[in-house]
């Protein structure tokens, strides 16, 4: 490695030049930032800007650039530079658009800008060009776990795309609940009859194809590893397990039926003519196009279908969500017996009736056909088959007894262990269990993190791939309730995160949402207490723990959110380019004012996916702040280490403002629970203000959102003004 | 002069906002070359004029700020803004797109710094807000604009106001004479993801959007509620931008109507429950919301969302399909007629404002992207099952979506897409 040369940038332009004693930053950087090449420039954006800086790279060794100009988040391909480390200190944003031009605040706004300029020196100073994590693997194979639908789909689309798979199924035979329909919710135009499900046709060409390798009768029965090397214990029913390897690993268990047992007041298994829709399927497959008739041989003149059977329904044991298909597969089934002789009477009672999309055309189709829709509240189906219910439309109590009731009942996901319920098992007592679905060797338990009711599904809407377990992907009706074409669409999007984290993985990147990032996070054995708060705080089980109950890091599993940095109290772990030394230099690097110059420091950590661009965007707005104040971007809020706060308190600093995103059941945090964490982290810190003799007030957590751009300008005001009450802080020198 | 390079193992992806970003940012993390090309001055699409998204609440800028941020640190993807496909000619793993972009009058040398904005005072209609307010013809088309680079209207060039906006600018950024370009860009693989219109309200006679100025769409209320938007986020109705504390949400405004829109819009319930909320959040028990609807499609966990609303006790419910509006004279207000089928009560209910849950409309003419091979279906979206070319419908430009599905469609078009352009790598090998 070359010895470490500082280059600092310093932009003239947008009025920097106007508002600031650019020569005197030159001069600081210089001196006191220690950076042996300093220079200013009118508009270093442009051409001759970034010329500069790349000759300087190229011929004058420099291979720690600071750019002090506008934020990180402008002009960031511009000021893109290989292979060296590159800190933006933001001038613009950060200081002239925020403060006033006044004179009589000249030296105040200056001074921020000459802290900067020594902040952004000493942190690029201790930050290193990251090299990609050395650790990974290149295994580009794809395990799929599940034959239906879903996990065919994500077989041959993987195969499809040039990648190898491994499909896993528990039975002896691949298509899963499609094989046993007799056909399907027409996925075209002109969406008016049923179809044949293709499912047998899926079969035959996962089969047939050389690049897919189907273990049936089989489970996962051990998963360990990381993206790119994966290790997967395969065990078949009859004995003997096999281990293979793999690079990323596609959850389609799908699911599992209600059981209409419970539903004893809507008379099934006390009525011969109660079923439900997985029921009527089969004697619609018996009947193979002919008339439909009962379990007990008499032919079905006249059918109910009750919709939202045992779901959307607040009693306990049943389901409260709406499971989404079964509207359109009662209008299907209806067409069943429509198609076959009109003369049938055949009545859909609903709720509400969910049709979504081209839906919509199957359901007027239906009508079409003369299904009756009604909207009606059931009350009981007695043992002889009558239905008691409330005809909403007319106001009135009703009853019928036809040939055969159908149930529409909702889904339930195949979602393997609840690991927020089950205990996780004790490091080197891992042991397999026939309930979870992957069977994780895993600190954090044996399956994925469920988001509610039991499914899978990602937590944020703009990104329902953003899974909690790096380089797994759930698809189908294990993530959320859902029909056949949906679960197709969301196979194939599976298959392109397992591609793409396998890909990730080979170049040592990270996934999602800090995707690219080479930088991982590196452990000093030597000063670890064990504590295992980074092992706990992990988001995503990146940790794992040997017998001592040392942390072991899988670096292929890491987000690089730095959460696991936030928690260590000995501050044993760091990434190449943020660690908790490039933020403490910064806290240091500021010119401390004495007690008796009346300018008190207030300092900002502020998340960088939403505080930092909400101040950003109030400097876009002109709208100003405290110019006593130091803003640090930090990845997380949950990276922020104590030791942070204690020490800019120590340094004298008035006050401390944390800014992350909204925590709670509707989080926003990507990175799970980091402004949760540092919520629980500040709210132990009041002793440590009170042993110094400091007022509470001095530290304060908040949740910012990215639209908070007038409020977290004036939050930070507060938090100046409190300082003018309370006074500066007799921690100074 | 935009240069491109871009060659049949090149993906296009047609379209800005999150359904084409999504697919441009996965196939390009995936290690492809892409080519993302968006028609208006800036990326984002509909979804950044949202307020707030169902069912969590949160702002859609804070995934926009991810994405961006994953699309500003990628070198595989070029964007190009202003810019509108043509023709596409080929076959699949050999297509040459024709692009035509219009001249946004400012180059790369753009920092916005906003003196360009200051210096001009001509005004125009802010597309951002539905055209709800004004902005200056030299603007920046919103906070979280990428590029982050000003445009300059058409309507002032060859004008002094023009001139004053490039008097203004120190670093050389505004070129009066850009003219529009046209280029050739190939590629082995298209996604398009040209996203939705609103309805036009206008045509549903009966709810009087063009007589009647308290009856508004749901798009436009967006950006009432948005306190960046035009009216600082207070729920002002137009004809007299009184507080709107007693609001109408009218469902399937253009849907699931055979004379209009014949497919269910599937977002509008979901939106019209989120809206009730910012009644709720702006005047607590003040405030009145009357959903009136043929049926509340909350699919899946929606309906907890749903449940929650249903408990809100300023929020009616009425089953109806409302047969007409008129207009008090005195008051302003909108008066809805119509039967709650619920026991076939009439009703004359007079509101403050009336928000219509306009269905979406697929901003496509598939027709025209390549006849035959390219197919619609009779809503318009493209039927991506019927489709035989390499063009891949995403989002809703493919069906009626909400986010999270249009992002799991664009994700998997984006997959469909990177098997074409494989397979043209592999036979070159």
């Amino acid at each position: 490695m070359a010895d470490m040369k500082v280059g600092a940038y310093i932009c003239k332009g947008c009025g920097i030049g106007e508002r600031l004693n650019v020569a005197q930053l030159v001069n600081i950087a210089q001196k006191e930032g220690k950076a042996p090449i300093a220079r200013e420039h009118e508009f270093l954006c442009n051409a001759s800007g970034v010329e500069m800086i790349k000759n300087d790279i190229a011929n004058e060794g420099v291979n720690h650039v600071v750019i002090a100009a506008c934020s990180r988040r402008a002009k960031a391909e511009t000021f893109n530079f290989d292979n060296v480390a590159v800190n933006r200190t933001n001038l613009r944003e950060g200081v002239i658009w925020v403060t006033p031009a006044d004179d009589d605040k000249k030296e105040i706004v200056q001074e921020m800008a000459a802290d900067y300029i020594r902040m952004g020196c000493a942190e690029v100073k201790k930050m290193e060009a990251p090299q990609a994590n050395p650790n990974h693997g290149n295994n580009r194979r794809i395990l799929v776990v599940g034959g239906g639908i879903s996990g065919m789909t994500a077989a041959l689309e993987a195969s499809k795309t040039g990648y190898d798979v491994l499909l896993v199924e528990k039975t002896g035979a691949l298509g899963g609940w499609a094989a046993k329909l007799w056909k399907r919710v027409p996925n075209r135009e002109p969406y008016a009859d049923p179809m044949d499900s293709g499912v047998d046709a899926m079969i035959q060409a996962v089969s047939g194809d050389k690049r897919i390798t189907v273990h049936l009768n089989s489970t996962v029965t051990k998963t360990s590893g990381a993206p790119g090397q994966f290790s997967v214990d395969i065990s078949k029913e009859s004995g003997g397990t096999s281990t293979e390897n793999v690079g990323a690993i596609i959850m389609a268990s799908g699911f599992t039926q209600f059981d209409a047992n419970k539903l004893s007041h809507y008379g099934y298994g006390k009525s011969a003519n109660v079923v439900d829709q997985a029921g009527l399927e089969e004697l619609a497959k018996k009947a193979n196009g002919g008339a439909i008739k009962r379990a007990d041989g008499k032919e079905v003149k006249s059918v109910v279908f009750v919709q939202c059977a045992g779901q959307r329904s607040p009693k306990e044991g049943e389901l409260s969500y709406c499971s989404g298909h079964c509207c359109n597969t009662s209008i299907k089934q209806a067409m069943y017996f429509k198609d076959q002789n009109p003369g049938i009477d055949a009545m859909v009672m609903y709720t509400d009736l969910r049709t979504p999309g081209n839906g919509e055309d199957f359901y007027r189709s239906a009508q079409k056909k003369g299904v009756i829709f009604t909207k009606g509240w059931p009350k009981e189906v007695s043992a002889s088959g009558e239905l008691k219910f409330k005809d909403v439309i007319l106001n009135e109590e009703v009853s019928t007894t036809p040939d055969l009731i159908v149930l529409a009942t909702g889904q339930i996901a195949n979602s393997g262990v609840n690991i927020d319920e089950v205990k996780q098992d004790e490091p080197g007592q891992w042991a397999s269990t026939p309930q979870s679905v992957l069977n994780m060797v895993y600190r954090q338990g044996k399956d994925l993190p469920q988001l509610v009711h039991g499914f899978n599904d990602s937590h944020f809407i703009c990104f329902p791939y953003e899974t909690r377990r790096t380089g797994i992907y759930t698809c189908g009706p294990v993530r959320r309730p859902m029909d056949m074409a949906q679960a197709i669409e969301d196979a194939t999007g599976a298959t392109l995160k397992a591609i793409q984290a396998v890909e990730n993985a080979s170049l040592g990147r990270a996934a999602h949402p800090r995707s690219g990032d080479l930088s991982f996070p590196s452990f000093r054995k030597e000063g670890c207490t064990q504590c295992k708060r980074c092992t706990v705080e992990c988001p995503f089980g990146a940790i794992d723990e040997d017998e001592q109950r040392f942390p072991v890091f899988n670096e292929g599993r890491c987000r690089r959110c730095g959460t696991c940095m936030g928690a260590c109290p000995v501050r044993v772990i760091s990434f190449e380019n943020y660690s908790v030394e490039t933020v403490a230099t910064q806290i240091k690097a500021v010119d401390m004012p004495d007690q008796f110059d009346e300018k008190p420091r207030i300092l900002v950590l502020a998340c960088e996916n939403d505080a930092y661009p909400a101040l950003d965007m109030a400097a876009m707005n002109r709208i100003q702040y405290s110019a006593f104040t130091r803003v640090i971007p930090v990845r997380c809020l949950g990276s922020v280490n104590t030791n942070w706060v204690v020490e800019s308190l120590n340094a004298g600093y008035d006050g401390v403002m944390l800014m992350g995103c909204q925590k709670g059941d509707n989080y926003q945090c990507h990175f799970v629970k980091g402004s949760e964490l540092a919520h629980v982290r500040m709210s132990k810190i009041d002793d440590t203000l009170k042993g110094l003799s400091l007022e509470v007030e001095r530290v304060q957590t908040y949740e910012v959102a990215i639209t908070d751009i007038e409020r977290a300008p004036k939050l930070i005001n507060e938090m100046a003004e409190t300082i003018n009450k309370i006074g500066l802080s007799p921690l100074k020198f | 002069m935009a240069e491109v390079v871009a060659t049949n193992e090149t993906i296009l992806v047609v379209g800005g906002g999150i359904s084409g970003m999504t697919a441009a940012l996965e196939a390009a993390e995936c290690g492809k070359n892409v080519v993302l090309i968006e028609k208006n001055p800036s990326l984002g699409g509909r979804v950044s004029q949202l307020y707030r998204y169902f069912p969590k609440l949160c702002h859609p800028t804070c995934g926009l700020e991810i994405n961006l941020k994953r699309l500003r640190g990628n070198k595989r993807i070029r964007v190009l803004t202003l810019a509108e496909v043509a023709k596409v000619e080929g076959k699949s793993g050999d297509y040459s797109v024709t692009v035509n972009i219009k001249p946004r009058y400012v180059n790369e040398n753009c920092t916005a710094c906003g003196a360009c904005g200051e210096a001009v005072s001509a005004e125009i209609p802010n597309p951002f807000n539905y055209n709800l307010s004004k902005i200056k013809a030299a603007y920046l088309p919103n906070a979280m604009a990428y590029p982050q680079r000003f445009v300059l209207d058409a309507s002032i060039i060859g004008t002094p106001e023009a001139d004053k906006a490039k008097a203004a600018c120190k670093y050389n950024a505004i070129d009066l004479d850009q003219k529009e370009e046209i280029l050739t860009i190939k590629a082995g693989a298209v996604v398009w993801a040209t996203g939705w219109k609103p309805y036009d309200a206008a045509k549903i006679q009966p709810y009087g959007y063009d007589r009647i100025a308290n009856v508004i769409t749901s798009v436009e209320f967006e950006r009432l509620a948005d306190p960046h938007g035009p009216t600082g986020g207070k729920l002002l109705r137009p004809s007299d931008g009184k507080e709107a504390k007693n609001v109408a949400f009218i469902q399937c405004a253009g849907s699931r109507d055979r004379n209009h829109l014949k497919h269910c819009s599937r977002i509008c319930c979901m939106a019209s429950l989120k809206q009730t909320n910012y009644v709720t959040e702006k005047y607590g028990d003040e405030g009145q919301s009357s959903i009136y609807y043929i049926d509340i499609r909350a699919i899946d966990r929606f309906e907890d969302f749903y449940q929650k609303v249903r408990a809100n006790k300023t929020v009616k419910f009425i089953k109806s399909k409302v047969a007409n509006i008129t207009e008090d004279k005195a008051t302003g207000n909108p008066v809805l007629h119509g039967v709650d089928t619920e026991g076939y009560h009439r009703y004359d209910n007079a509101h403050d404002l009336v928000v219509l849950a306009v269905g979406m409309e697929p901003n496509v003419d598939a027709g025209k992207i390549m006849p035959g091979g390219v197919v619609a279906d009779v809503s318009g979206f493209i039927d991506i099952n019927s489709t035989t070319e390499a063009v891949f419908g995403a989002g809703c430009a493919s069906n009626a979506l909400d986010v999270n599905r249009a992002v799991q469609s664009a994700t998997a078009a984006s997959l469909r897409a990177i098997q074409v352009v494989n397979r043209v790598s592999r036979a070159e090998v």
